[in-house]
């Protein structure tokens, strides 16, 4: 496994209504031991995912939005918002979780993995991806 | 060209089983190879053997594993995702205390990996679902 | 470095289409199929979702649903499963709206 390929995780659904959410997350920390070149973008309802403070111990299910917060000590640190999505469901930043990684080349400097980008940027790194999941 | 296939839906709820299957075959006639194809989410009731579909109707269980047996797929049941929904094999079954086992010729257990692996390996992912 | 964007949604009940039209760039092509042929209607309102793209559909599904090619859109490339293959081989990926 020579070459690196880039694995974008497309999620494009809200959490807890189906499973989607949770067991593409599944995928996503798997998938961190193999080394590709990994990239999460949140889309359409998928923003919902991201939203801070959801606690789910009154509706009876398991919570696995902390998960979100442990991508970066599994090297995920592209983590793509679409700034279009966030807006049309009345959510800004300030709604979602902050999300960060250490940078060990900056002696472990905390960086923000989330990048807010336009339909029209995310368009073209998707453009750039060798594969594409879908949940 | 080499594929792998993900199935994220079970069968006759939704179309996707059907189109993957479909897709699956006319690949395979084309003369590509199919390096896995790999059951997910609810896509995982696609290996049981203990379904029984109307005698009119396509049987999709049985469609996958005459065609694994006619081309030598890899039909690949995510385990996590199998738990979850009572899919077994007899290994499986036994590790986790079960009177019975209910997968279906042609298909094998394993982890997420295996779709890890088919992203790296393979020229193109397709992905049928929901 | 094109892309073939699948939608399989009715474009009447979700806006899977209408966020893959967002994403398509120059040389992608749409297929669509299962539910999403519905958006080939030229007489439908989703039809306007697809002008200005390359736009191709599934059609065992088209048939399916009783679509004859008469009510689509015009310059809609109707494939067949070995068609479905062969767009996913003549294009560098594959992005499923699902």
């Amino acid at each position: 496994m020579a070459d690196i390929k880039k694995f974008m995780y497309v999620n494009r659904k809200a959490p807890y209504g189906t499973i989607y959410a949770w067991e593409s997350l599944e995928v996503v920390l798997i998938g961190a031991a193999f080394d590709q070149d990994v990239s999460l973008a949140f889309i359409d309802d998928g923003v919902f995912q991201l939203v801070k403070d959801q606690d789910t111990a009154a509706a009876g299910f398991k919570n696995f939005s902390p998960t979100y917060a442990a991508l970066g000590d599994y090297d995920i640190t592209k983590v793509y918002v679409e700034k279009e999505s966030l807006e049309a469901r009345g959510l800004s930043l300030e709604d979602l979780q902050h999300l960060v990684w250490e940078d060990e080349d900056e002696d472990y400097a905390e960086k923000d993995s989330i990048r807010l980008v336009s339909r029209a940027e995310l368009a073209k790194v998707m453009a750039d991806q060798d594969v594409l999941f879908n949940f | 060209m080499k594929f792998t296939i993900q199935v994220n839906e079970g069968p006759y709820q939704h179309q996707s089983s059907d189109t993957a299957y479909q897709f699956t075959k006319a690949a395979l006639a084309q003369g590509h190879e199919i390096f896995r194809v790999f059951f997910y989410h609810d896509g995982v009731n696609n290996g049981t053997r203990l379904a029984t579909p109307p005698q009119d109707d396509r049987n999709i269980m049985k469609q996958w594993s005459e065609l694994a047996a006619e081309h030598n797929l890899d039909l690949v049941v995510c385990v996590a995702a199998a738990q979850r929904r009572g899919i077994a094999d007899p290994d499986e079954a036994r590790r986790n205390g079960k009177d019975a086992d209910n997968i279906a010729p042609g298909f094998r257990i394993s982890g997420l990996g295996q779709l890890i692996e088919g992203g790296v390996q393979s020229d193109r992912l397709v992905v049928f679902g929901d | 470095m094109s892309m073939l964007h699948v939608v399989n949604k009715s474009p009447y009940e979700r806006d899977s289409l209408a966020t893959c039209a967002g994403y398509c760039q120059g040389g992608d092509t749409v297929l669509l199929i299962e539910d999403g042929v519905y958006a080939a209607i030229a007489a439908g309102k989703a039809a306007a979702n697809l002008q200005g793209l390359t736009v191709a559909a599934l059609g065992p599904d088209l048939k399916a649903r009783g679509i004859g090619e008469d009510k689509l859109i015009s310059g809609v490339k109707i494939v067949d499963y070995t068609g479905f293959v062969d767009l996913v081989a003549n294009t560098d990926r594959v992005q499923s709206w699902l």
